[in-house]
């Protein structure tokens, strides 16, 4: 399969402009990459690179200024960094109303969401309210509503930026796994050097005001990884210099 | 492309060496990963809350009521006991307990209190129909909103018995009259309640609503009303509050014949100087209201433990 073919998310120098005349804001400037499938991509950069943009442009949430965006009618999902389930809804129902919305039947809804709900491991806690859940917990009820799309592409909006370190260790795993089995396609986005080190096959660094790509790397550290290994850290200082650079770029 | 397990990582579950097929997930690793998480998972939750039991919460919230109650009739009775007004002006707690007992004990006055109660649901009803129609119709159109939005907030704060003149004129003395300002005291409260809750409904939620694909009728059925109901139970509980009191100044004011309501009987309570029965009614009414009240705070309360709201 050619690259072409494989593609699931095409940008051909896509730019964002918010306003218009002295007050325009460039937020994104030519801009382009290709997400594949199966592939689990990160973007990174420092505040105000436009990655959040980037996501609402591919999720169609706002509008591209220019350039050229390719999801060929493809079913996207999105999870933030909040979980963002609703509280009159129980755990199950949240779920479950993401195939709703779907047109999937009431029978093979509960019996759909049961399993979604297992394979982020809460099975069982399908009755109870999000607010009886912890934080990490609910962030996989989010994940397991982003998974009910059956979407072509997961996006992914700093999506463990709220918890704590342990939780978040736990939870990459617990990511790599499911994108392993489930056969994701992921554009994942954050801050984080490790984090994007520790989960992606390619990190995008992406420059500050306007975002620009800067460099793509690909990481071939075999799988499944750990946040703390040799690899993992060495490659991350490495971008962690050039970040640096482009940060201080700005200090003038 | 995702990249087998390193070998390494398999090789220290000897358990899975023999049994498991080389194309299937070694499985001992995905059981120390799955209890990681629920270990983690038990650790967040903390431990089950004691709830103590029935009567002691009952006690609990009924004390301090039963004790400001005890101290408002023992303040009461001094005041009769130092004889600031002449006891047929102001009689003790003792004479309208027991005038309150007789009257609560004749077939007549439930009659009244029945009169009383449906036309305040029946206008409360009217004003929750036109007060939601009105407010989902603001939020929905902003000409309208620009329009009447403002309008809306400064009928809420218009003391309702300055209608009575206007709706004895369009009316005449009748029950019409009554529902008029008793619906216009209360729909502006419903509609805000409506308008303010669909303002305030969090932009993640909406994102989440626009990923998830709702548009139109399944945005509002699925999203936007859930997500408004708060602040619709707040606006509809202030709503009972003006429509409650509208009713008491129209049944105070506009004396349809034959229709013995409580106002009307409170009001011939006065004209034949019986200040004990005139206090009874004022306790029916405080009565009345307050149960009307728990209603809500209980509907409130109900919602607020729903979706985690609550202090605890």
């Amino acid at each position: 399969m050619s690259l072409a073919e494989s593609a699931v998310v095409r940008l051909d120098g896509v730019s964002k402009q918010y306003g218009s005349g002295g007050n325009a804001l460039l937020a994104l400037d030519h801009v382009s990459l290709t997400v594949s499938k199966g592939e689990f991509v990160c973007l990174l950069g420092a505040s105000g690179c436009g990655k959040s943009t980037l996501l609402s442009l591919v999720a169609g949430l706002d509008k591209i200024s220019g350039g050229t965006l390719d999801i060929g009618g493809k079913h996207i999902s999105l999870m933030f960094q909040e979980a963002a389930l609703f509280p009159w809804l129980s755990v199950a129902g949240n779920v479950e109303l993401a195939l709703r919305l779907q047109g999937v039947g009431r029978a093979e809804r509960k019996k759909r969401a049961e399993e979604l709900l297992e394979i982020v491991r809460l099975g069982g806690f399908g009755g109870k309210r999000p607010h009886e859940l912890s934080g990490g917990m609910r962030q996989r009820v989010a994940l397991a509503r982003a998974l009910a799309q059956d979407a072509d592409i997961l996006l992914m909006d700093e999506p463990f930026g709220a918890l704590d370190a342990m939780t978040r260790d736990i939870l990459h795993d617990e990511l790599e796994r499911i994108w392993r089995e489930q056969n994701l396609t992921v554009l994942f986005v954050t801050h984080n050097v490790r984090e994007a080190v520790r989960l992606g096959d390619r990190v995008i660094l992406l420059s500050s005001r306007p975002g620009r790509v800067i460099e793509d790397f690909t990481i071939d550290h075999p799988r499944p990884r750990r946040i703390d290994s040799t690899e993992v850290a060495t490659q991350a200082a490495e971008i962690t210099d050039r970040l640096r650079a482009e940060v201080a770029r700005h200090a003038n | 492309m995702p990249t087998e397990l390193p070998s390494t990582r398999a090789g220290l579950d000897g358990l899975s060496a023999g049994s498991v097929p080389a194309t299937h997930e070694p499985k001992p690793v995905d059981i120390a990963a799955a209890d990681r998480v629920s270990g983690l998972d038990a650790l967040e939750l903390g431990p089950r809350k004691e709830k103590g039991n029935l009567a002691g919460r009952i006690w609990n919230s009924a004390w301090p009521k039963l004790l400001a109650i005890a101290i408002v009739i023992a303040i009461w009775q001094a005041v009769v006991l130092a004889e600031w007004k002449p006891i047929y002006v102001l009689p003790g707690p003792g004479t309208v307990f027991s005038d309150l007992r007789d009257l609560i004990t004749t077939a007549d006055f439930w009659d009244g209190v029945r009169l009383t109660l449906i036309r305040a649901f029946t206008g409360f009803l009217l004003a929750v129909a036109i007060g939601t129609v009105i407010g989902a119709a603001v939020s929905r159109f902003a000409p309208l909103r620009a329009a009447i939005g403002s309008l809306i907030t400064g009928l809420q704060t218009m003391p309702s018995i300055m209608w009575f003149p206007l709706a004895i004129l369009l009316f005449q003395i009748s029950e019409s009259a009554i529902m008029f300002v008793v619906i216009i005291g209360a729909a502006p409260s419903v509609a805000n309640g409506l308008i303010s809750g669909i303002d305030y409904v969090p932009r993640t939620w909406l994102r989440v609503g626009q990923v998830l694909g709702m548009t139109g009728l399944a945005k509002y059925r699925h999203l936007i009303l859930p997500a408004s109901l708060p602040s619709f139970i707040s606006g509809l509980k202030q709503g009972w509050a003006f429509s409650w009191r509208s009713l008491m100044a129209g049944e105070l004011l506009v004396i349809v014949p034959g229709a013995l309501s409580i106002g009307v009987r409170m009001q011939q309570a006065r004209d034949l100087s019986e200040a004990s029965l005139v206090i009874c009614y004022i306790i029916v009414v405080l009565v009345i209201g307050i149960l009307i009240d728990v209603l809500f705070n209980t509907a409130d309360n109900a919602l607020r433990k729903r979706w985690g709201l609550t202090g605890s």
